[in-house]
């Protein structure tokens, strides 16, 4: 029999995966037709997900522990049977902030320590001047883009919200917000940072994983309640994502898979664009050359297994952040929303 | 129901964002802002108008930007919630489905938002109506241009009046269980190739 699923997801590399199955045939094979939604917003997911107009979607992997322990509007408790990515994020700042950094820097600026330190020079001289305080964004605000920020930041002793203003603007918004001066930089998923580098707007300032090692990014979330009734779908939908995976972690198959992602209906962008991103072959901008950053995205079978564990760094973030009060009985929920065994049943 | 309500419409679509202006001035609330689309910061928008409601269509990628509002803000005076009654999932389901959201401003009492949540939904519901008729009669006038167009060819090839023209392709449609506007677009393509 076959089993329709509706998965909505926001036009971002980490949807990898799951155009992969959907396109790449992978879904077919395990018996699934499989529709994927373009959608503009997070919110939106998490709402469509929760009456049910879809059967899962791309989350961001704090997203679904906000929306289970409801600190994000509606309660709606969400279960990960498999994570999409790891790492994936960076921070673009201004040609204009990325010159003022350079100058400040005390030692090599590619070194988070040093940047945060010349970050911290800019914030006093502009509050010593009266000047407004610097900008900063992300995509969401539970989200671990939020908690990168935050961390690179608590190295030069900033601290996000309130040195530094905070701000939340959507992925299509990033590049024209930077350019028009009301972001001073952003921390974004692929491929708006090499979309702000090559239109001259931006330089890349860090990759994700100069900060944070395996950082916990996109999961694929169900209803909870769905998790436990439908375990069928969930578990041919993992099994087709889990196929995807081993198949986009072969180098070789990237072009294709960058083919895949440029189509019209989902990221409707450059497919050159999108494999560099997935080679890990990083445009920086700001006179610098090309960087080659091994792990910049992982989409293998290893890096998609929903380990509570990650919940911890996550939980951390959304500390620092003033949106998570230390409660042991909340952090367990969280951890619980991954779901390993449901994973290594079918790996 | 107290009228003094400030309602914030981010709206788009021009011609949605009075639909709805229209009916929430019917059910009574006359302090009403519009904007379109928020491309610099829905926040800065929200600070400036001091709204005790926003309502916003799901188009809108900025929605996510009012997430961030809930946290009991560091720049804004008043924080925010989304409309949710935890107990009524059909209205949110109505609401989704609809495709608009709202939010309250301030510890606004539920109930007072209900009525303009359900006239949003109605309106929102009312515009989509509209514009699937509009596209079903602009898809009829084509198929009417299609079947004067390939009534034309047909008179001009086969020598025959208008009359028995239209009669033929007709005939042909319901021989071959096809819609006369596919015939003729099959013959306009047919004559295009031959050329």
């Amino acid at each position: 029999m076959t089993l329709h699923l509706r998965v909505g997801f926001l036009p971002l590399v980490d949807a990898a995966l799951l155009v992969a199955a959907a396109d790449g045939g992978f879904a077919e094979a395990e018996g699934l037709v499989l529709e994927l939604t373009r959608d503009v917003s997070w919110s939106n997911l998490r709402d469509k997900l929760h009456v049910r107009l879809l059967d899962a979607a791309h989350m961001l992997a704090p997203a679904a522990i906000a929306s289970t322990l409801g600190l994000n509007g509606v309660r709606a408790p969400m279960a990960v049977p498999l994570a999409l990515n790891l790492n994936g994020n960076a921070i673009t700042v201004s040609q204009r902030r990325f010159e003022e950094l350079s100058r400040a820097a005390q030692g090599d600026l590619a070194d988070p320590a040093v940047s945060a330190g010349a970050l911290a020079m800019l914030v006093a001289n502009r509050k010593a001047s009266g000047l407004p305080p610097l900008t900063f964004a992300a995509v969401f605000a539970f989200s671990s883009h939020t908690y990168l920020l935050g961390e690179w930041m608590a190295l030069g002793g900033v601290k996000l919200g309130e040195d530094v203003r905070f701000e939340v603007v959507p992925p299509v918004r990033t590049v024209e917000a930077l350019s028009s001066g009301q972001v001073d930089g952003f921390c974004a998923g692929a491929p708006w940072n090499t979309l702000a580098v090559t239109s001259g707007v931006g330089a890349i300032l860090h990759c994700g994983v100069d900060l944070a090692r395996d950082c916990p990014e996109k999961v694929l979330a169900w209803r909870a309640d769905d998790v436990e009734r439908r375990g069928e779908a969930v578990s041919k939908l993992n099994a087709a994502l889990i196929e995807a995976s081993r198949w986009a972690s072969s180098a070789a198959n990237l072009p294709h898979l960058a083919e895949l992602l440029a189509a019209p209906e989902r990221l409707n962008t450059r497919a050159d664009i999108i494999e560099a991103v997935l080679r890990g072959e990083i445009v920086q901008g700001g006179n610098r050359p090309a960087r080659h950053v091994p792990d910049y995205i992982r989409l293998d079978p290893e890096a998609i297994r929903p380990d509570p564990a990650r919940a911890d760094w996550l939980l951390a973030g959304m500390a620092r952040a003033g949106q998570f009060r230390d409660d042991p009985a909340a952090a367990d929920i969280a951890r619980s929303i991954f779901r390993p065994a449901l994973f290594d049943a079918r790996r | 129901m107290k009228p003094d309500l400030k309602i914030l419409i981010v709206d788009a679509n021009p011609v949605r964002a009075a639909i709805i202006d229209e009916g929430l001035r019917e059910a009574g609330f006359t302090d009403l802002v519009r904007i379109g689309a928020s491309t610099t910061g829905l926040v800065a928008a929200i600070e400036a108008h001091d709204p005790d409601v926003v309502v916003i269509d799901l188009e809108d990628p900025s929605r996510d930007a009012l997430a961030d509002m809930f946290l009991v803000s560091r720049h804004v005076r008043r924080p925010i919630t989304m409309f949710v009654d935890q107990s009524d999932t059909a209205s949110i389901e109505a609401a989704v489905e609809a495709g608009v959201s709202a939010y309250i401003v301030d510890g606004l009492k539920k109930e007072r938002l209900k009525p303009i949540l359900q006239t949003c939904i109605s309106r929102f519901n009312a515009f989509r109506k509209l514009r699937e008729e509009l596209d079903e009669a602009r898809s009829q006038l084509e198929e009417r241009k299609a079947i004067d167009r390939a009534k034309g060819i047909v008179m001009r090839l086969k020598g025959l009046s208008e009359d028995e023209a239209y009669a033929l392709m007709r005939r042909t449609a319901m021989n071959e269980k096809r819609k006369l506007a596919d015939i003729a677009r099959s013959i306009i393509t047919a004559a295009e190739v031959l050329k």
